[in-house]
């Protein structure tokens, strides 16, 4: 308003009065017309015996229709500010919603689980540092850190070293379209079905009369003359044959995102090297690998998020038992099957810190590649 | 330094044929150039020396050294690529060393072979860049600098200048000429640009459609072109090709153009008697066609009334479209000649410069 008051061509005072009342009254009016508008379709909805498909129907009307009202309300008010406010205040409305949400979701929650992580199991009692000694010293919250590890280092090894074989393999073979959907099609799968699928093919029975076996590797095992194991109970190795699982969901993306950067080197640049006197495994470290080096981190990086988060296949096969446990899973024990959420926070605080160097370098990667 | 030998060598790719039993031979030091239109297999020629293509037959020697299944490293030749395909993640000492490096030479003799090629070239200040600091020019000179720190046996060119501008191609031409001259080692250039091959070349192969046409020196292929396709690519304007017949009135042979009659000269007449009557495609350069008025008095010349069509001033000659009959023809004349469009106009014909070809297989026969 403060732009009508110093505006010398402005209208006279009796009629910017009027103007400005009008203005007024409308812009506490009009929010509160559209907030009464919101609030009963919620009552509706909260309240009303409809039939489902009466409901389903007024739902999706009254959340779509409710953030439209919402966003052209704010923006007819912000409209009506002066210039100079306006341009300030606009954008947000239309990233704030996103914003708030954003914050609602995922920085209170953070900042609450910092909070908790603070506390003991009643969420009442500071304790200081104490569920992060159980965390840095527990036996079993350090094997977690050393399996982790484990898949940190061989999931994402194998997953990547694979991918990136198949990628250059299957770039020079005439079915290559056919390599690479069989090699991706596990990408379809969740990481529980995945579980599902292998714990059959791990299945072990035990020994004794009438007892067959029925999993695909002990069946193998037997057929060649072998003795049937328990593999998922074998530690260390249990922890490889669950890495397995991962590396088979995982190579496909690797593969695919590679690919695409290795059809992106021009054809010349791999000849000149050769003309240049270098043999195809040297064209591929001293050329391939330093052209597509770019990809090649966001792929790794992308997947050693995954490993350190890894949850569901050690959940759904052992449950963290036989020395298989890690951290999300240990997360997963101690808040919902033990009920302490103080310790469950202070993992959970462990594994964001551990997460959050690798996705910094990740997000930094991408906006080098102009991707942000 | 080596030579290179072509022994009936093909190249197919399922029905196609991109280079058809050919045979070439090219001397040590010398400069070959491989000329005509795209798609004549004259890039796949050189690529399959390069060993960048597998041959589908034949052989192919670099020195006395068969080298059919030798793999590009071992061949000790060196390329240019028409894109320059610079490692783009190494700078141009880098770039200039890597083939250095491979064959593990000894560090401070990659620094002074380096060194000293990039001061042949002009581009020692350029050493720490990344290619995509440089400029297009500066490139080209970074990828032949690349080949030439190796000392190889021969060198490739695969149209090294056709991503440069105007000027810097004339420029980078000449240099590539005197670089010949420097390092005394057989270069094998490919171009379709028939400038480029007449003025580097010691020898120039002309390929169409996979078969080479001719192979001769340049001042050769000019003056003596074995084919109506050799006589039309190489030299600027295009030779003019009329359909003719060779008759013969009162003892004298004549080309019948339908349009125009000229007198052949005698020795030729000596050589094309047995042909009279014959069907014939008659050639003659536009430097070969003369105003009335600036006639070279050396010549034997043979009238030729023709329309003006068009006219063209190049400051020290013109062009001149002229129309016989039906058909079309370039003189390129003197520019003190006074000539207009639609005017009906006597060139002289210089008749020891013409090209007789057979109508029907398109050979010289002359």
């Amino acid at each position: 308003m403060a732009g009508y008051q110093t505006s010398r061509d402005g209208p006279s005072p009796f009629i910017w009065l009027v103007n400005g009342l009008g203005r007024l009254l409308a812009a506490v009016f009009v929010p509160i017309v559209t907030f009464l508008v919101l609030w009963q379709g919620f009552i509706f909805l909260r309240d009303n015996k409809a039939p489902q498909i009466v409901m389903v129907t007024v739902a999706i009307l009254w959340g779509v229709g409710g953030v439209a009202l919402l966003y052209l309300v704010s923006n007819w008010l912000v409209e009506k500010l002066p210039d100079a406010m306006r341009r300030a205040i606009q954008p947000f409305i239309f990233v704030g919603p996103a914003l708030a949400i954003l914050a609602w979701y995922l920085a209170i929650p953070t900042l609450r689980t910092l909070v908790l992580s603070f506390q003991d199991e009643t969420s009442r009692v500071f304790v200081g540092l104490d569920n992060y000694v159980f965390a840095f010293t527990d036996r079993i919250m350090l094997e977690a850190f050393r399996n982790n590890l484990l898949w940190m280092i061989f999931g994402t090894g194998f997953s990547v070293g694979l991918g990136l074989l198949i990628a250059v393999l299957a770039d020079r073979s005439r079915f290559e379209n056919v390599y690479k959907a069989i090699i991706f099609m596990p990408m379809a799968i969740s990481f529980v079905g995945a579980g599902v699928i292998w714990k059959f093919m791990y299945t072990y029975k035990g020994e004794g009369i009438g007892i067959n076996e029925i999993g695909l590797i002990n069946a193998i095992v037997l057929a060649l003359g072998g003795k049937s194991q328990p593999w998922l109970s074998l530690p260390p190795w249990n922890n490889f044959f669950l890495i397995v699982i991962m590396v088979w969901l995982q190579t496909g993306y690797a593969m695919v995102i590679l690919s695409s950067a290795i059809k992106g080197i021009p054809a010349e640049l791999l000849e000149a090297a050769r003309v240049d006197g270098a043999s195809e495994v040297k064209a591929f470290f001293r050329i391939t690998i330093p052209y597509i080096q770019g990809t090649l981190l966001t792929v790794i990086t992308t997947i050693i998020i995954f490993s350190l988060k890894l949850f569901d296949i050690v959940r759904v096969m052992t449950g963290g038992n036989n020395g298989t446990n890690v951290i999300a899973n240990e997360f997963y024990l101690q808040r919902f099957t033990y009920g302490h959420t103080g310790r469950a926070s202070a993992i959970a605080i462990v594994l964001l810190l551990a997460v959050v160097p690798v996705m910094i370098y990740n997000l930094r990667q991408f906006r080098e590649r102009r991707t942000f | 330094m080596a030579s290179v030998t072509y022994e009936n060598v093909y190249k197919r790719w399922g029905d196609v044929v991109a280079v058809n039993n050919l045979s070439l031979d090219i001397a040590d030091r010398e400069f070959m150039v491989y000329v005509g239109p795209s798609g004549c297999g004259k890039s796949t020629t050189l690529r399959l020396l390069a060993g960048l293509e597998e041959i589908s037959e034949g052989t192919i020697k670099i020195g006395d050294r068969v080298v059919n299944d030798v793999p590009p490293k071992d061949r000790d030749i060196a390329m240019v690529f028409q894109s320059y395909a610079l490692y783009p993640h190494m700078s141009v000492y880098d770039n200039m060393a890597f083939g250095l490096k491979l064959r593990k030479t000894p560090k401070a003799e990659i620094d002074a072979k380096v060194k000293e090629a990039a001061e042949i070239l002009g581009i020692s200040q350029l050493l720490d860049r990344k290619p995509k600091a440089l400029s297009g020019g500066q490139r080209q000179r970074v990828a032949v600098g690349r080949a030439i720190v190796r000392h190889p046996q021969v060198f490739l060119f695969d149209e090294p200048l056709s991503n440069l501008d105007a000027k810097l191609r004339v420029e980078t031409r000449a240099n590539i000429s005197r670089l010949h001259q420097q390092l005394a080692t057989t270069f094998i250039y490919v171009t379709h640009d028939q400038v480029e091959a007449m003025t580097m070349a010691s020898r120039i192969a002309v390929l169409k459609d996979g078969i080479l046409m001719q192979v001769d020196t340049p001042q050769n292929l000019y003056n003596r072109p074995d084919n109506v396709f050799v006589a039309g690519f190489i030299g600027s304007p295009s030779m003019n090709f009329f359909d003719a017949t060779l008759v013969e009135q009162d003892g004298q042979l004549m080309v019948d153009g339908g349009s125009f009659r000229l007198l052949m000269p005698a020795e030729k007449t000596q050589q094309l008697r047995q042909y009279r009557g014959r069907e014939v495609i008659f050639g003659i350069r536009p430097d070969d066609i003369h105003s009335a008025e600036f006639t070279p008095p050396s010549i034997t010349p043979a009238l030729l009334r023709a329309k003006v069509d068009v006219t063209e001033l190049m400051g020290n000659e013109i062009f001149v479209y002229g129309l016989t009959g039906k058909k079309q023809f370039v003189a390129r004349v003197d520019p003190r000649t006074r000539v207009h469009a639609g005017e009906e106009v006597e060139f002289n014909v210089g008749m020891d410069n013409m090209h007789i070809f057979d109508a029907k297989t398109e050979k010289a026969l002359v």
